[in-house]
């Protein structure tokens, strides 16, 4: 997030895409419904009737993948009825004409036919954003997980450069990110293509840094991501592999895919709590501690990092992850030492300059928004203050693409997958908590009622659902949440594993999955 | 902004005029009974505790509702106020279960404390006992209507900072009690489990059943962590007794100011689970068998030499968490990139 979570509460607009909140985020939904008691006004876009849907002022039930189209729209709105910041657009941007110039042929009225919105709707909201004195925009997965993920995110950019909502206070450009540590995975560089605090491995003078503080010799050739690991994997250019705290083969797209290039591996070693869907593949398995039983730090989405403190005992004879790669990374001769957390934490602060001002002891009760580059730094919950940190913020022009994968006669459907508020990912924890459980221990496909009554499905009936990659089985709950011809499915249950029925066809740039939009065939079973 | 002079408990102060006089004593370290405040909720000055004696004013003001002025000159414990205050005490012990034996709430129930601290032991007033059936049909807390003194922060905190609105006032009088619409048990109504109405309530009204008789505040220890779940990252500090994990007070120092939902609440019972790995494993003939640690890692560290001997190091790949710690995933990928490869990556994207 560019800015913070509490001033979501204080935004007098706020623009939600791709994200169920209150279900994903909920302490973050909870401050929309307040900004809304507030005075703020809200526009949601997303395929399905999501619960913020209740309180918003315009709802744009978007088709899945057609985010750039209505993004595109606005900006047209905003620039036909001369509601752009020009001043700011004038200092602080450039590309201006480019987008200018791409965002003319998408007329209100062009971009209802692609998307399905209404245009007086996708009128109304482009006048709220832009009128409002701050307005925020908050997206997650249902705006990256498509094969145009990056064109989408910088459309979204866009807006927020045209009216000059960034780098001030209420305002931003706010991706939620998904998991706990997502943020904080990132800034230390578990991405084929930096060091910590995005350093570019291809950036010799990192790679010297980095070179000299450890001590060895290091690649200059970004790596592979994590589709095109499995994709190399069945080539057989990968022959080992280490999974640590993750279960692919169910958050995956096209689980088959995957389990049959894990298959293919010489060498996997996974690391867990449990014995997994991914580690039952593997050849060794070391068994992980929870968050309670180690001691570390997390980064929350508005890059607040947050203290883990060490609670309980490990369990059996599990270690922390950090010893764990420790021992291997001594057993391969790197010479490592670590004695706790912070010793690592340390090292970090002194080769990362967005970290550089942060130790344990400063974190508190509060944390740290990073960059916080000196120790009398209070770190920075507002980004790009002033300046970005690239100079000048950059207009994208960037066109609507179709997704990957279109409905046709023999799978009419588009299946669309996220999560619910009482589980988490592939469900390898919120499943083994007793109350969850309780709550909710299977798929409920949700499908809209004409297509139900189409189908002669009743309530929780059985049906099957099948892609070009696979079928599952799974109850239905029938709702209008849903569209005509959409439905939707979680990736919490193993037993009805959506992603046997995804596709691995994904964004040229991030590599994202297109896990918002797969053709589907529903039967009742 | 704005500064008045006022005299707290003979403490001469020089506070901001937008201060309400419980403000303006917390302020200087002065402790005022509260039972229906909560700085984040709309203040409606309904349970009284907190009356303090102004010179000058017929009445005794409520702390929290009542706004500072020049030269306001106040008592928080004088005579009259110890005695309004006991005299509150007294009326609601007049129906209120004396079960504090077994309550959930010993040590940390407000109104205990304050009898404790005013020397109430029960009420000359004789009340009909109130009988409400206990409410257990949902997994996560009990609510016990009997014990409830109305004031109220769950219904505000469910309306005001959740947004659910699951909670209200119903019937009057002798009969009053905060409850869903139409009455129905809470599962069936628009509440979310978040447990923020639970971690307000002062007495033993709304309970967890997590660590239910096994959680006395001073027989744990409290852990300050952050939530393992969303990229919300609420704080809160788990309570570990013997090991285990027995409740959980959120963090309400915390920016997020103790705000949670029912994963991160309720959904930590997971660390337990009889199925947790413990042990490494390897797998022999397609089985797995248990091993010790070095077998385990010696293997882990030849076949990653081997195989870069053997394919290079573009051969090996790690797939890192965005679960595990900043420091764990530092590590993971100085390892990757100590053999020689970029070839790290994590689920960001998913
Ligand atoms: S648990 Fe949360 S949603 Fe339910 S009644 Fe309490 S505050 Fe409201
Ligand atoms: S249940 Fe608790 S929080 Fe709610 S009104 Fe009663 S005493 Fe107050
Ligand atoms: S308590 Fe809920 S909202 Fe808060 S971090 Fe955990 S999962 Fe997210």
């Amino acid at each position: 997030m560019t800015n913070t979570i509490n001033e979501v509460e204080d935004a007098k607009a706020i623009f939600v895409i791709g994200s169920n909140t209150t279900e994903n985020h909920p302490v973050i939904g909870y401050r929309i419904k307040r900004a809304v008691k507030k005075g703020a006004k809200l526009i949601v876009a997303d395929p399905r009737r999501i619960e913020l849907c209740d309180y918003a002022d315009v709802f744009l039930q978007l088709k899945p993948g057609t985010n750039i189209a209505l993004l595109n729209a606005m900006a047209h709105v905003i620039l036909k009825e001369g509601l752009a910041d020009e001043e700011f657009i004038k200092a602080r941007t450039e590309n201006f004409d480019a987008l200018k110039a791409t965002v003319e042929k998408y007329t209100p009225e062009y971009a209802e036919k692609i998307t399905g919105v209404p245009a007086e709707n996708i009128i109304r909201a482009a006048r709220i954003y832009a009128e409002a004195e701050t307005a925020s925009i908050l997206y997650t997965m249902g705006v990256t997980q498509h094969t145009t993920g990056t064109d989408n995110v910088l459309s979204i950019a866009n807006l927020a450069l045209l009216t000059g909502n960034i780098g001030k206070p209420f305002s931003g450009v706010n991706p939620l990110r998904g998991q706990n540590n997502v943020q904080g995975a990132c800034d230390m560089g578990a991405l084929p293509d930096v060091f910590t605090g995005y350093q570019s491995v291809t950036d010799e003078k990192a790679r010297a840094k980095f070179t000299q503080a450890w001590g060895v010799e290091l690649s200059g050739t970004p790596g592979l991501t994590v589709t095109e690991m499995f994709s190399a994997a069945e080539n057989r250019d990968i022959r080992a592999m280490y999974i640590m705290g993750e279960n692919p083969y169910l958050s995956d797209p096209d689980s088959s895919h995957v389990r049959y290039c894990m298959e293919q591996l010489e060498f996997l070693v996974v690391q867990d709590l449990f014995l997994t869907e991914t580690a039952k593949y593997a050849d060794v398995v070391l068994p992980a501690v929870s968050w309670a039983e180690k001691e570390g730090t997390f980064v929350n989405t508005e890059r607040r990092v947050q203290k883990v403190n060490q609670a309980l005992k490990p369990r059996g004879k599990a270690k922390a992850d950090w010893q764990i790669i420790n021992e291997i990374g001594k057993r391969l001769g790197f010479g490592w030492n670590y004695r706790c957390a912070e010793d690592i934490f340390t090292e970090i602060a002194a080769l990362t300059p967005s970290y550089a001002g942060i130790n344990y002891e400063r974190l508190g009760v509060t944390g740290i928004n990073w960059p916080c580059p000196t120790e009398d730094h209070p770190g920075t919950p507002i980004l790009h203050v002033g300046k970005f940190s690239r100079g000048l913020g950059r207009f994208s022009a960037v066109e609507h693409q179709d997704p990957a994968e279109k409905p046709d006669e023999d799978f009419p459907f588009l299946l669309t997958t996220g999560r619910v508020l009482y589980h988490y990912h592939t469900g390898t924890m919120t499943r083994r908590s007793k109350g969850l459980r309780k709550v909710l221990n299977e798929e409920l496909m949700e499908i809209n009622p004409h297509d139900a009554k189409a189908l002669k499905l009743q309530e929780s009936d059985l049906v099957k659902v099948s892609s070009r990659r696979g079928e599952v089985k799974s109850k239905v709950r029938i709702t209008d949440r849903v569209p005509r011809g959409v439905v939707f499915m979680t990736f919490h249950f193993k037993e009805t594993a959506a992603n046997l029925l995804t596709s691995s066809h994904s964004c040229p740039t991030a590599k994202i999955p297109e896990l918002k939009v797969t053709a589907v065939r529903v039967e009742k079973a | 902004m704005t500064k008045v002079n006022i005299t707290i408990n003979g403490q001469q102060l020089e506070v901001d005029a937008s201060m309400t006089i419980l403000e303006a004593a917390e302020s200087a370290g002065i402790e005022i009974p509260t039972f229906c405040h909560d700085p984040e909720l709309t203040r409606v000055g309904a349970c009284r505790i907190c009356v303090v004696e102004v010179a000058g004013a017929r009445n005794l003001p409520a702390a929290c509702t009542t706004p500072v002025s020049e030269g306001m000159v106040i008592e928080t414990e004088s005579e009259r106020v110890i005695k309004a205050r006991r005299v509150n005490l007294q009326l609601i012990w007049a129906n209120h279960p004396q079960d504090c034996l077994t309550c959930e709430k010993t040590g940390s129930c407000k109104l205990q404390d304050y009898s404790y601290r005013y020397n109430v032991t029960g009420s000359p007033y004789q009340g009909e006992a109130k009988v409400f059936e206990l409410d257990n049909t949902n997994p996560f807390f009990f609510r016990d209507l009997n014990k409830c003194i109305y004031c109220g922060k769950c219904v505000r905190k469910c309306f005001e900072v959740n947004g659910a609105g699951a909670i209200e006032f119903m019937y009057r009088g002798f009969n009053s009690k905060v409850t869903t619409a139409f009455d129905v048990p809470l599962e069936e109504s628009s509440c979310v489990m978040c447990g923020m109405c639970v971690d307000v309530c002062p007495v033993g009204a709304l309970t967890p059943l997590q660590g239910l008789h096994n959680n006395r505040p001073w027989e744990v220890e409290k852990v300050l962590t952050t939530c393992p779940y969303c990229g919300c990252g609420c704080t809160y500090y788990l309570h570990v007794k013997n090991d285990k994990i027995v409740g959980l007070t959120p963090n309400f120092e915390g920016p997020l100011k103790g705000h949670m939902c029912v994963k991160g609440r309720f959904g930590w019972d997971f660390v337990d689970s009889p199925d947790r790995l413990k042990t490494p494993l390897i797998k022999k003939d397609g089985e797995f068998v248990e091993a010790t640690w070095d077998e385990a890692l010696d293997l882990v560290a030849s076949k990653f030499k081997e195989v870069r001997a053997q394919y290079g190091p573009d051969a090996i790949a790690g797939l890192s968490s965005a679960r595990t710690t900043n420091e764990e995933n530092y590590l993971f990928q100085k390892l990757l990139r100590s053999l020689g490869t970029n070839n790290v990556d994590h689920c960001a994207r998913l």
